[in-house]
C-alpha cells in the first residue's frame, strides 16, 4: 500500500462502514452491536485524514487526544505507535471507542466535515485501543516517575474516577480508589450494556490501572463507611467521582406498581446482576410489551435491552420530537433497525394496573411544540384533551438522574448548588483546599467522556496542588 | 474479602455470624444495615447489622437461609470468607427518652429488634420485650434480651414455649395495663405481623416503629427498587429508612412488591439441590 499519498488521494477515499451484527440476529443475543474494524479497513480510514495544519479535533475533544497524531501511525501501519499515542492521552480509549458521541466532538469539527463526511475518529481509536489490549507485548512498557509519596483518594471508579486514577498514577502519585458497588466501573459497569460496552472491556483497562499500581477498594461506600472528613485525614487530596446516581421519579398514579422499574434498577439488574445471562439467579421481569419512558442514551439502552430480553414490543414514549431526542444518532439508529417503536410527543400521565398489582398499560398525553426553553429546545405543551393508552406490562422509566446526597449529606461544609450538585471552579476544586470533584455529581447527568475530562484537568490541578502543599 | 470468625446456629436455618469488617463496625449505629453479596454471580442481600465491636472489628449479622443466597452466606465456615459486604447503610435508630417502649419481635425479625432493643434500654428507656415464634426451636436471642430487659414475654403459636398464640395477643394485655402501657412500640418481623402490630397500636395512638425489608439491589439509594409508600409519600426505604411510621406505611403495597419476583424465587428454588430445597421449604413451609 502506497504510504505518502496525495491530499486529493486522501479525499477519494470514501468513509469506512462499520460493520455490524446484523439487526435480526442481534435482538438475540448480547453481543456487541458493532463488530469493529479490520486492521486493511482502519489503515485506509486513516489515510482519510488530510494530517491538516489547524487540527481542530484535538480541541474538539474533552481530553484532548493528539487524534491526527495516532491516525497518521496508523495510517503508516505502524500500530505500536498509534498506541502508544493514544493511551498516552487517554486511559479508557477502548471505552471512549464506543461510547463516546463524536458526531458531536471531534468528528463535527474535522475539516472533511466541511465537503463530505468526516474521519471515522472514533472507529480509528476503537480499532487501536483494542489491539493494544490484543497486544500487550508490542507496548512499550511504560515508565513511572519517582513515588511522590502523596496520597490521593478517589471517590468512585467510573469514568471520572478511573481516567484520575491512571492519570495521578502516572504523575508518581499513591492512588486508592473508593467504589461503593461490589464491583468497579460504575455506569460502565451498571449502566452501559453489553451490546454496546462488553464488560471484558472495562475489566481490561481496570487491570491496566493495577499495574499502574492503584489500589482498588469496593464496598466503601464514602458518606457511610468512611466519611469525607476521614478521607481527608488520611489522604493528601481528594476527587469526588461518585455519580449521579438517583433516579428523578416520574411522580404519576401507577409508579409503585409490580413491573415499572427505574432505568437505574433495569440496567443495574442486567449489567451489574447479569440478569441477561440465562444461566443467572438475578430475576427481571421479562416484559412483553415494554414501554421507556425518556429519549437520551439511557432510554434507547433500556429499550434494546428490552428488546433483547424477549419483548414483541419495545417502545420509546418521548413528550418531544426525534429532533430534541438526547440520544446519540447513532443510538437511535440501532434502536430503529431492531424494530424499537417511537411514540413521539407524548407524555405518561398514568400507569394503570391490573387487580393484582401489575402493569398492564400507561395512559398518555399527547403533546405539541410551543416556545423553546432554557435549554434551547422548544417546550413540550399538553394538547388537551387528548389522551391515549397503551396495553403494556413493563414500563421503565428513563428520564434522567439526579445528584445522589449520600455523600454530601455527610459533609456538611462541601458547597453544592440549588439541585445538590458540587460546585467546583473550572478545575474540578471545590470550596475545600485538596478536595475535587468532577464527572455527574457536578454537571448532573452527562456523558462520559465529560466526565474523563473532568478527571482529567482535575488530575493536573491536584498535582500542582500537591507540588504548592509541599 | 470478610473474614467469618463464628458462625452458630441459633435456629432452624438460623444462623449468627460474627464476621471482621472494621471500616463497618467502627461506622455502625443501631437500626442500619449491610448488603452481602455472596459469590461473584449472586443476589445482593440487606441483612441488619445485629451487633458491632468497633475494638475488634467485627459486626454480627443474624441470617436466615430462605433461598440460595442466604444459604450460600451461612454455610462459609469459620475461617472462611464472604466476598463483599457494604455498610453500614440506611439511617441509624432515632433513640429518644420514650420512658415505657415495648419491642416486638417475630421470627427473625427478633435479630434485626436485638440492637435497637439494646439501645433503647442503654439511653434509659424501660424496654419490655415480646418475642414470638412458630414454635419453641424459633424463638431466639430470648436471653441477650432479657440481659437488658424489664420483661421477655414469649409468644408461640402451639403455646410450646410462653403464652399460645401471637404477639399480637401479648401486646393487647400490655396496653390493657395502665402500668405497662407502652409510650412506644417498635415492631419487627414478618410484614403482616407488623401490619397487626400498627392496627393494634393505631386507635391508642401510640407511636409505632417498623422495619421494612423490601427487595432491594445497591441499598444507596441508586435504583429505588427499594421503594415504599410512607403516608403521601413514596421512601427508597435503602436510604431513608429502613425505619419508619407503622401508622403510615401501606404494607399491602410492601407486600405486593415483595411478591414481585415469587416465579423467579420459586424456579431457583427447584434447580437446588433436592436436600437444600428441602432444608429450605422446611423452614418457610
Amino acid at each position: 500500500m502506497k504510504k505518502n499519498l496525495t491530499p486529493k488521494e486522501r479525499m477519494a477515499i470514501e468513509r469506512v462502514k462499520m460493520p455490524e451484527q446484523d439487526p435480526q440476529r442481534r435482538i438475540g443475543n448480547f453481543e456487541e452491536v458493532n463488530q469493529g474494524l479490520t486492521e486493511e479497513q482502519a489503515i485506509r480510514e486513516a489515510q482519510r485524514c488530510l494530517l491538516c495544519k489547524s487540527r481542530p479535533c484535538i480541541a474538539g475533544c474533552p481530553v484532548r487526544v493528539r487524534i491526527p497524531d495516532f491516525i497518521a501511525a496508523l495510517a503508516e501501519g505502524n500500530l505500536p505507535e498509534a498506541a502508544r499515542i493514544l493511551l498516552a492521552d487517554n486511559t479508557l480509549p477502548a471505552v471512549c471507542g464506543r461510547v463516546c458521541p463524536q458526531e458531536t466532538q471531534c468528528e463535527q469539527v474535522c475539516v472533511r466535515s466541511a465537503k463530505g463526511a468526516p474521519v471515522a475518529i472514533g472507529y480509528l481509536e476503537r480499532f487501536v485501543a483494542d489491539w493494544a489490549m490484543a497486544h500487550p507485548d508490542k507496548l512499550p512498557k511504560e515508565q513511572l516517575p519517582e513515588p511522590t509519596g502523596k496520597k490521593i483518594a478517589i471517590v468512585g471508579s467510573g469514568p471520572a474516577g478511573l481516567t484520575m486514577a491512571g492519570e495521578l498514577a502516572r504523575m508518581g502519585h499513591g492512588v486508592t480508589l473508593f467504589e461503593a458497588l461490589h464491583d468497579t466501573g460504575g455506569v460502565l459497569r451498571y449502566g452501559i450494556p453489553e451490546f454496546r460496552l462488553p464488560k471484558r472491556i472495562v475489566d481490561t483497562e481496570v487491570k491496566r490501572l493495577l499495574d499502574l499500581g492503584v489500589e482498588i477498594e469496593c464496598n466503601v461506600v464514602v458518606g457511610k463507611t468512611v466519611t469525607l472528613d476521614e478521607l481527608r485525614q488520611e489522604f493528601d487530596a481528594i476527587f469526588i467521582g461518585n455519580g449521579a446516581g438517583l433516579p428523578v421519579m416520574l411522580n404519576i398514579d401507577g409508579e409503585n406498581l409490580k413491573g415499572v422499574y427505574s432505568a437505574n434498577e433495569y440496567l443495574t439488574r442486567v449489567n451489574l446482576m447479569a440478569a441477561w445471562r440465562n444461566d443467572h439467579p438475578t430475576p427481571i421481569i421479562h416484559g412483553k410489551r415494554v414501554a421507556v419512558i425518556g429519549g437520551g442514551n439511557t432510554a434507547m439502552d433500556a429499550v434494546r435491552t428490552s428488546k433483547r430480553l424477549g419483548a414483541d414490543r419495545s417502545i420509546i414514549v418521548y413528550r418531544r420530537t426525534e429532533a430534541e431526542m438526547p440520544a446519540r444518532i447513532e443510538e437511535m439508529h440501532h434502536a430503529k433497525e431492531e424494530g424499537i417503536e417511537f411514540i413521539l410527543l407524548a407524555a405518561p400521565l398514568e400507569i394503570l394496573g391490573d387487580e393484582n398489582g401489575w402493569v398492564k398499560g400507561l395512559l398518555c398525553q399527547r403533546m405539541q411544540l410551543g416556545e423553546p426553553d432554557a435549554s434551547g429546545r422548544r417546550r413540550p405543551v399538553a394538547i388537551e384533551g387528548e389522551t391515549f393508552e397503551l396495553e403494556v406490562d413493563v414500563v421503565v422509566n428513563a428520564i434522567g438522574t439526579r445528584a445522589n446526597p449520600l455523600l454530601t449529606a455527610t459533609a456538611p461544609d462541601l458547597k453544592l448548588n440549588k439541585w445538590g450538585n458540587i460546585e467546583t471552579d473550572e478545575n474540578g476544586a471545590t470550596n475545600l483546599p485538596g478536595v475535587y470533584a468532577g464527572g455527574d455529581i457536578v454537571r448532573g447527568g452527562a456523558t462520559v467522556i465529560l466526565a474523563m475530562g473532568d478527571g482529567k484537568s482535575a488530575a493536573v490541578a491536584i498535582d500542582s496542588f500537591l507540588k504548592q502543599k509541599n | 474479602m470478610f473474614e467469618v470468625l463464628q458462625n452458630d446456629t441459633l435456629a432452624p436455618n438460623v444462623h449468627r455470624m460474627v464476621i471482621r469488617a472494621p471500616r463497618i463496625a467502627k461506622a455502625r449505629q443501631p437500626g442500619q444495615f449491610v448488603i452481602v453479596h455472596p459469590e461473584a454471580d449472586g443476589e445482593r442481600i440487606p441483612l441488619t447489622i445485629g451487633d458491632a465491636d468497633p475494638q475488634a472489628g467485627t459486626i454480627t449479622l443474624f441470617i436466615q437461609a430462605v433461598g440460595a443466597s442466604t444459604l450460600k452466606i451461612v454455610s462459609t465456615p469459620v475461617g472462611g470468607s464472604i466476598r463483599d459486604i457494604a455498610g453500614p447503610l440506611g439511617k441509624a435508630t432515632d433513640i429518644e427518652q420514650w420512658g415505657r417502649v415495648a419491642c416486638v419481635g417475630g421470627g427473625l425479625g427478633t435479630a434485626v429488634l436485638y440492637p435497637l432493643a439494646k439501645a433503647l434500654a442503654e439511653s434509659g428507656n424501660e424496654v419490655t420485650t415480646i418475642i414470638g415464634g412458630r414454635s419453641k426451636p424459633f424463638i431466639i436471642l430470648a436471653e441477650e434480651l432479657a440481659a437488658f430487659s424489664t420483661d421477655v414475654l414469649v409468644a408461640t403459636e402451639d403455646g410450646s414455649l410462653g403464652q399460645q398464640g401471637f404477639v399480637t395477643n401479648v401486646l393487647q394485655e400490655l396496653i390493657d395495663n395502665p402500668d405497662k402501657r407502652p409510650s412506644a412500640v417498635f415492631a419487627i418481623g414478618p410484614v403482616p405481623m407488623m401490619r397487626a402490630v400498627a392496627e393494634l397500636t393505631r386507635p391508642y395512638g401510640i407511636k409505632t416503629i417498623v422495619s421494612l425489608n423490601p427487595i432491594m439491589i445497591d441499598g444507596t439509594g441508586m435504583c429505588g427498587g427499594c421503594r415504599v409508600k410512607v403516608g403521601d409519600e413514596t421512601k427508597f426505604a435503602c436510604v431513608d429508612g429502613p425505619e419508619f411510621d407503622g401508622h403510615l406505611v401501606d404494607f399491602g403495597l410492601l407486600m405486593d412488591r415483595l411478591s414481585m419476583y415469587r416465579d423467579t424465587e420459586a424456579k431457583i428454588l427447584e434447580e437446588l439441590p433436592k436436600e437444600l430445597r428441602d432444608k429450605i421449604i422446611k423452614v418457610k413451609r
